[in-house]
């Protein structure tokens, strides 16, 4: 069907849009960019917010007595459109006062100071005074969360953060309550975060305009690592961090920097800069054996096989599983993510190898992620109360300190991680997108099934950006068929099928964040840009391709180290650093 | 699916889950379902939020929402007599602040609060529209208009 096209005139120019554009996207057609808090459009990634409530957006249409929000009303034929006029400017600009003046002030000081949407606003429209100055609302910090922290008396309910949380995630966590000045977004109950069904994903963060939602700031932590000369620092980078990093130093989105981000590690002054990739193509060699090993003994008849296999690398995902699907638990792989692997080789294996006592290493890791803190925190990874993992930053922290320690990071050279934790395949790469994890798992357990070459290692019928997608894989003779979801209530459809014994699917990959750990809650913000998570996925693809070695089993250090230490992929030595277990967290005691 | 176990008993759990069926489990009928449940408990705790979230499969927060949005829903128990003073613009204007305190002073409570012995509690109302008797107070269903803070302690001498 083809769509009518609408003619109308904004500001003076006439402009034709598809019908049931909105003035809003009509405008920045034109390049007039209309000021918005309240609406926020993702709908590539499944995420639409906005309920026409901050009244920022707001033009004056001709024939209409109020002034129109721009983000909800549709372009209508013969429209005139006005985005400038002093009483449009005034009156935006009423509005945002009165969100500031029940706003703390101290930007200077806030976690979000230079990339608060709310001080763009204050800019954008000119605002040098506020001249209401309302009471404060106050509201006690929560900290009780390993990964996040929220400050609601910085919330100026725009309800992004509740919509992307209960719309895409299916979790619900947050919702606005009481009403007028008293309104704020909090838990159920006002309990701590910790005590709700979060995951940690810091898709909430990601959305949220202010300060009102952050992750955990562990940079001090590093820093006083880093000074302290009795330790070995060792950092680890996940892939999904070379595609965006560079985003914070005003380098375009979708640049890969992987170059000059080792450069960086090295000069913050960390050991041994190492690559979490190297741990990816670690856990595809696992993970592709337990497919295949499950496989095969469901072939064979064996009932008691779980099948689909679930993915789980993702902390978010998992979480969400122990809290939602406690009775699924025997579906996930037991492998531990890349970022685990990496910590636990790296204080059994590397330790030994260079001769430093695990109490005497502190592993680093930098990560798209804000629920990669939590999970850093989990017990189960830890040896006498020692982490395997001891620090998780986000790349947005990654970038506060690499401006801390006065790097120029645009100009510095392009660098290398150190062997042989640094060395990666193109199919760890590809674990920062999702369909990444099970297109990497496709090759290798391809070829261990097969026993024959992949010529054609691109899997396309698994990218993309649809929220559930699934494909079927010839594994000379067997069809293997893959399910693939991101956002957790895309992954909540396909597992309420395997609990009623319907799933088609032999694996399944799941990661929380839309767009997979490119569109991670520890990103660099995208303000509602898609266009920055869709260049980081190309930037994924590109650097994978680029790679000579493209199958994880085929990494040369991969195969020393079971060589000289592991053994076999799901061999005991293997089980016991490179798997784990999962508990029920529904807080149910009996079911 | 819920975080918290519900300490309700299980009759009473039975009673709430069969109040959401009586509305076809339906998302849309949630303020229905929690006056009947209200209606039911007296009040809306936690824990029948909890279970009630869990009937119609949505978040919890959805719930909290609601009956924080609403102030007909309580989450606290209220007393035998519960009462209830406007403070809508009209009312507000006539001096409703010193009735209410009044009220708080002679009961020994704050708003929102009940007496220890389960007698009394006392709550604000947005304007019920009988702005023409302010300032309006009301215990139960039985409205007082023009009332003074002399007034307080009459009204509660009908209460005993
Ligand atoms: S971290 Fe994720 S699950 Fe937790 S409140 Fe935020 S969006 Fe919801
Ligand atoms: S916490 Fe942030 S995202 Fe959520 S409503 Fe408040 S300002 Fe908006
Ligand atoms: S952006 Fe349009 S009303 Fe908030
Ligand atoms: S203001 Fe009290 S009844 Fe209208």
């Amino acid at each position: 069907m083809m769509m009518e096209s609408i003619k109308l005139t904004i500001d003076d120019t006439p402009v034709e849009v598809p019908e049931g554009t909105t003035l809003l996207d009509a405008a920045k057609g034109q390049g007039i960019m209309v000021p918005a808090l309240c609406h926020m459009d993702l709908s590539g990634i499944g995420f639409h917010s906005g309920n026409a409530s901050c009244r920022l957006c707001v033009v004056e249409v001709d024939g209409r007595r109020n002034l129109a929000p721009a983000c909800t009303t549709l372009a209508s034929p013969g429209m005139v459109v006005k985005t400038r006029t002093p009483r449009v400017l005034g009156a935006r600009r009423i509005n945002l006062e009165l969100l500031l003046s029940d706003h703390p002030k101290e930007c200077l000081s806030c976690i979000k100071s230079g990339h608060c949407e709310l001080q763009d606003l204050a800019e954008t429209m000119g605002v040098r005074e506020i001249s209401y100055e309302g009471a404060v609302s106050s509201h006690a910090k929560d900290t009780s969360s390993p990964s996040i922290v929220r400050d609601p008396s910085k919330c100026v309910m725009c309800r992004r953060c509740e919509n992307i949380c209960r719309e895409v995630q299916g979790v619900g966590v947050l919702t606005a309550v009481n009403r007028g000045f008293e309104s704020v977004v909090v838990t159920a109950f006002d309990r701590d975060l910790d005590q709700t069904m979060c995951t940690y994903c810091g898709q909430c963060v990601a959305v949220c305009p202010t300060g009102a939602l952050s992750e955990k700031d562990d940079t001090e932590s590093v820093i006083r690592a880093l000074a302290d000369p009795k330790k070995s620092v060792v950092v680890q980078v996940a892939p999904a961090v070379r595609t965006a990093l560079g985003e914070s130093f005003g380098m375009a989105p979708g640049t890969l920097v992987t170059g000059k981000l080792a450069t960086s590690l090295r000069r913050l002054g960390f050991d041994y800069v190492f690559d979490t990739d190297f741990a990816a193509d670690l856990t595809i060699m696992e993970e592709a054996s337990e497919l295949l090993d499950r496989l095969t003994r469901h072939l064979q008849g064996d009932a008691s096989v779980k099948l689909p296999i679930i993915t789980s690398c993702c902390p978010a995902w998992v979480t969400h599983l122990e809290k939602r699907f406690p009775d699924l638990l025997d579906y996930p792989s037991s492998a531990r993510s890349p970022m685990q692997m990496f910590g636990s080789i790296a204080k059994s294996y590397f330790a030994e190898k260079i001769g430093v006592a695990r109490t005497d290493m502190v592993v680093v890791s930098v990560m798209p992620c804000v629920a990669k803190k939590a999970e850093c925190a989990r017990e189960e990874f830890a040896t006498d109360g020692n982490p395997d993992v001891d620090i998780t930053l986000t790349t947005r922290e990654l970038a506060s300190l690499i401006k801390r320690f006065n790097i120029d990071f645009k100009s510095l050279p392009e660098g290398d991680f150190d062997a042989p934790l640094g060395e990666s395949t193109g199919a760890a790469v590809i674990f920062g997108t999702t369909g990444g994890v099970i297109e990497a798992a496709a090759r290798t357990a391809y070829e261990f099934h097969t026993g024959t070459s992949l010529t054609q290692v691109d899997f396309h019928g698994l990218r993309g950006f649809e929220g559930i997608r699934s494909a079927t894989i010839d594994f000379a003779g067997i069809n293997v068929k893959i399910g693939i979801a991101h956002g957790l209530a895309n992954a909540r459809v396909l597992m309420e099928e395997i609990r009623k014994g319907s799933s088609e699917f032999h694996a399944i990959e799941v990661m929380a964040c839309p767009g997979g750990c490119i569109g991670g809650g520890g990103q660099p913000f995208h303000q509602g840009d898609e266009a920055i998570i869709r260049a980081r996925q190309k930037a994924i693809y590109s650097e994978d391709k680029g790679k000579t070695l493209r199958k994880s089993h085929e990494n040369p250090h991969i195969k020393r180290l079971y060589e000289e230490f592991l053994g076999a992929p799901l061999g005991e030595k293997a089980h016991g650093l490179l798997h784990t277990h999962y508990v029920d967290r529904s807080g149910k005691k009996t079911k | 699916m819920t975080f918290v176990q519900a300490k309700l008993s299980p009759t009473a759990v039975r009673e709430l889950k069969s109040i959401c069926q009586s509305f076809g489990n339906d998302k849309g009928e949630l303020i229905n379902i929690l006056h009947k449940s209200q209606e039911f408990c007296g009040y809306l705790p936690p824990d029948v939020q909890e279970v009630i979230a869990e009937e119609l499969d949505i978040p919890v927060s959805t719930i909290y929402g609601v009956v924080t949005f609403y102030s007909l829903f309580v989450m606290e128990p209220r007393g035998k007599y519960h009462i209830s003073i406007c403070t809508g613009t009209a009312c507000f204007v006539k001096g409703a602040m010193d009735v209410m305190d009044e009220f708080k002073l002679l009961l020994g409570i704050d708003m929102g609060e009940t007496t220890p012995d389960g007698n009394y509690s006392i709550d604000s109302l947005r304007c019920i529209g009988a702005c023409g008797l302010a300032p309006v107070v009301m215990v139960g269903d039985k409205i007082y208009g023009r009332v003074t803070p002399d007034d307080v302690i009459g009204i509660l001498d009908n209460y005993k």
